[in-house]
């Protein structure tokens, strides 16, 4: 066990910190609704998954609520922070993602393969989310998604 | 593929590779969105407190139109501008304004291929014209000038506050704003104002809501908002709108709508029990007083009647003028906590903002003579009190915003009205018997919003002009109970992905930013040399954000914004901050450092100058004299407290009269500063079309 080097947060970070929760802090009381808590952690460049922000807003929520407190996000947060739990995900890693489902190698994705993977696999798309993405993504000519050209378009730099 | 399959199948058919795979996929997605949703979130924020800001330049303008009233001398040149700018104001008779209007001799040629009206107005005509617009037709003047002299017959008839009922059977539908989901049943709509500034075809949503009231009086209630007003109208685009949509008869319409505008009824009220109306209340709101005022007529008596102030009055100016703003102060309002955004109204540095100014204004004011009232209005006035009081109580009602703490306090984000407290919506709520606000006003993303216990409702449509969040409209049934049905915003986003509407949005957001961070150059320099004390000509991060802040006045996530606003920067996290403005500059290489600021203070203000320009130019010609100009801009520098030299003006009015020939094109002055803006901009927008999403329209 031993001590990681930067316990306190440099300024900088924590006015980063503050104000993506200020973001959220629509009552100018310090806190914000538990609901808000994956778009704080994207915008900050984190990708937590669903059972991820679950997790942590279990942790943080003031007694059930549906509110968290700055006093008890910040310590939360720093932690995430020092111990890097939500990387961000490479274009790299995202294509070999693709890749792995598209088995034939074709270079494309059918919309209803897409479809059977996001809503049947691992923290399933609803409804709504499928036909966004569907939208977002599907070629308009040949109604292929061709995730080689959608990824680098969609890729957010990490703010952090 | 998987179709009918069961689900040990896919168990057996997905590897583990698979699943990890699907699940990095709906991660990261799921990240893209929310990121998505906070940009949207920051375009929404950025518009909203420009437009308050608008909003507030607005006020100001009012309160600079009521000081020129209040502050020239009877034998300055300045007397005949300023009864020009208010010649506007005259109220004629009746029949004189018929004259006006009359639209009988205006031909509609064989070649209109636009939908023709006749009058008393069908059903089918109404839904005809709805029809036509969709097919992107414009009504002849002729036409549009009937239906808005029937429209104003009609609601001069109409009382300052609408009273309807539910029977056993009907709903009522309040929409914030215009939606055509006409059904050809009779079921009541109230529309709550703002039917105009919201987009480009504002005139025939206008002709469509007056349409559908002339046929159904009965089943169509309006209530005014605070863009019905033709000086707002001025700032927001209306005007320009109309103007060029009816080159010929626009001025006329816009006269016409003027009138309309201050006939609409202020409230509605269903059942006894539900009021409805655009902004909010006050602590003084009083629907009995309201019930009875002048509706159309009380703008320009509160302006007549300031100038009636005897000469104790006048001293007194600077503080009447608070009272517009700022409540009696009730028990209890003043032991209330900090308040993080809201000042405390009764701080003197905060009272001196409101206050136009204490000292003597250099124009050598005396008091005027009371002759000088035949140059203004002619209608006799009431006590001078009754009328600043039911001039406030319709700004409150148009203007006032909820706020969750208690008490009553001045709106200093939007500069007129109130914000009020849950204490005050009870005790009004009590003293009137009724049980329900609806209210609009506010641009609610999700399209609504309840506060005070429920007992106040926002209910907002999606803005075309942004045309991202959602919109939604409240039902109300004989039980009284409201409930809320939200949808989507136009077809327009549908078309579009999230990424392309946000992207769209978001740039058009940030190029206003832009343009005001500029126009602040002078202001920001001097606070970034602050922090910059070995004169590197280079700030932190934090410290750009930071100032900028507080230089700006704009309640935005700055740092946040930082990546968008800032292209240039070093690598040890700083910030070049003349390369900065480099990148936001407009004027190029000017280096007289006079001429700059003069320059630059008359594009921070050019929607102000633009708003007066046009009410100078009172036949609405498009031209005004350079004598007016030189006057105006005189004038407006006294009130801004900047200092210009006649010199400075008369060159810069030489310089605008290209052809000189004495007059100056209104548009063209303007456009001088978007032409030159253009030029960069377009070069700052391909730059960040390589740094963005890379999508074309």
């Amino acid at each position: 066990f031993c001590l990681p080097e930067a316990i306190v947060l440099n300024t900088k970070v924590l006015k980063k910190l503050k104000g993506a929760f200020q973001a959220f802090d629509t009552k100018s009381d310090n806190t914000v609704d538990i609901k808000e808590i994956g778009t704080i952690f994207y915008s900050l460049g984190f990708f937590p998954t669903q059972a991820d922000l679950q997790t942590f807003t279990s942790e943080v929520e003031d007694e059930r609520s549906g509110y968290i407190h700055w006093d008890r996000f910040l310590p939360a947060m720093t932690k995430v922070l020092l111990e890097d739990k939500f990387p961000p995900i490479s274009d790299e890693l995202l294509l070999q993602a693709f890749e792995v489902l598209d088995k034939e190698k074709r270079g494309y994705l059918e919309p209803e393969e897409l479809t059977d993977y996001m809503t049947k696999e691992g923290e399933p798309f609803t409804q709504e989310e499928m036909d966004e993405m569907l939208t977002a993504f599907t070629d308009e000519e040949n109604k292929h998604i061709y995730y080689k050209d959608v990824i680098p378009h969609l890729t957010l730099e990490r703010k952090m | 593929m998987g179709c009918g399959v069961t689900k040990s199948n896919h168990l057996h058919k997905h590897t583990t590779s698979t699943i990890r795979a699907a699940i990095l996929i709906q991660r990261w997605y799921r990240q893209y969105v929310a990121r998505t949703e906070m940009r949207r979130r920051y375009t929404w924020n950025i518009f909203q407190s420009i437009e308050y800001s608008g909003e507030q330049a607005q006020i100001k303008l009012y309160n600079f139109l009521g000081y020129l009233m209040d502050n020239f001398t009877p034998s300055s040149n300045e007397r005949n501008l300023i009864s020009h700018i208010f010649r506007e104001n005259e109220v004629c008779r009746d029949a004189e304004w018929e004259r006006f209007f009359c639209y009988k001799n205006i031909e509609v040629p064989e070649i209109y291929s636009g939908p023709h009206l006749t009058f008393p107005l069908t059903v089918e005509e109404a839904v005809g014209l709805v029809e036509a617009f969709r097919n992107k037709k414009q009504l002849h003047s002729r036409y549009v000038l009937q239906l808005l002299l029937e429209t104003w017959k009609l609601l001069r008839m109409l009382p300052n506050i609408n009273r309807i009922s539910t029977c056993h059977s009907k709903e009522i539908t309040i929409c914030g704003m215009i939606k055509i989901f006409f059904d050809s049943g009779e079921k009541p709509y109230v529309f709550n104002g703002d039917f105009v500034d919201r987009g480009r075809d504002s005139i025939e949503i206008l002709l469509i809501l007056f349409a559908f009231l002339l046929v159904y009086p009965s089943d169509v209630y309006l209530n005014r908002g605070n863009h019905e007003d033709h000086i707002v109208n001025l700032r927001y685009g209306f005007t320009k709108e109309v103007l060029n949509k009816y080159k010929m008869h626009g001025k006329r319409i816009l006269k016409l709508l003027q009138k309309i505008f201050s006939w609409l009824p202020l409230a509605t009220v269903i059942d006894q029990k539900v009021l409805v109306l655009h902004g909010g209340i006050s602590d003084s709101t009083d629907l009995g007083v309201l019930a009875r005022v002048d509706r159309h007529i009380v703008r320009n008596q509160h302006v007549m009647n300031l100038r009636r102030r005897d000469t104790t009055a006048w001293r007194e100016y600077p503080l009447t003028r608070t009272q517009m703003w700022t409540p009696q102060p009730s028990a209890g309002s003043s032991s209330v906590g900090p308040l993080s955004r809201i000042p405390n109204p009764w701080e003197p540095d905060i009272a001196s903002k409101i206050l136009s100014r204490r000292e003597e204004p250099t124009l050598n004011a005396q008091i005027n003579k009371p002759e000088q009232d035949s140059l203004f209005l002619s209608t006799d006035s009431g006590s001078s009190d009754t009328t600043v009081d039911e001039w406030k109580q319709i700004l409150d009602l148009l203007w006032s915003d909820p706020m969750t703490q208690d008490g009553c306090i001045p709106n200093e984000v939007r500069g007129g009205g109130c914000y009020w407290g849950p204490d005050v919506t009870e005790d009004f709520l009590n003293r009137h018997n009724l049980q329900l606000i609806i209210r609009s006003h506010e641009c609610k993303q999700e399209g609504y919003e309840f506060c005070h216990n429920r007992k106040v409702t926002s209910v907002f449509p999606s803005s075309s002009m942004t045309g991202f969040n959602r919109g939604a409209y409240v039902k109300l049934g004989p039980d009284l109970v409201p409930y809320l049905i939200q949808y989507q915003a136009s077809s327009m986003t549908r078309e579009l992905t999230v990424r392309q509407s946000v992207g769209r949005t978001e740039r058009s957001a940030l190029r206003v930013l832009r343009e005001q961070l500029f126009a602040h150059k002078s202001d920001l320099l001097c606070a970034f040399r602050k922090f910059d004390s070995e004169n590197k000509g280079l700030v932190s991060l934090n410290d750009w954000a930071s100032t900028v802040e507080s230089v700006m006045h704009l309640d935005l996530p700055w740092r946040m914004l930082r990546s968008q606003l800032v292209t240039c920067k070093n690598s040890e996290g700083t910030i070049d901050y003349y390369e900065w403005f480099n990148e936001l500059a407009i004027t190029g290489s000017k280096t007289d450092v006079r001429t700059h600021r003069l320059l630059e203070t008359l594009y921070r203000h050019r929607s102000t100058l633009e708003t007066i320009f046009r009410i100078v130019d009172t036949d609405n010609s498009g031209f005004i004299s350079i004598q007016d100009f030189r006057q105006t801009w005189k004038l407006l520098s006294v009130y801004l407290k900047m200092e210009i030299t006649d010199e400075a003006i008369s060159d810069l009015a030489v310089t605008i009269d290209s052809n000189h020939d004495g007059s100056i094109d209104i548009d063209e002055f303007m456009e001088a500063f978007r032409l030159t803006d253009k030029k960069s901009r377009k070069k700052r927008m391909e730059g960040m079309e390589i740094k963005c999403t890379g999508t074309s329209y």
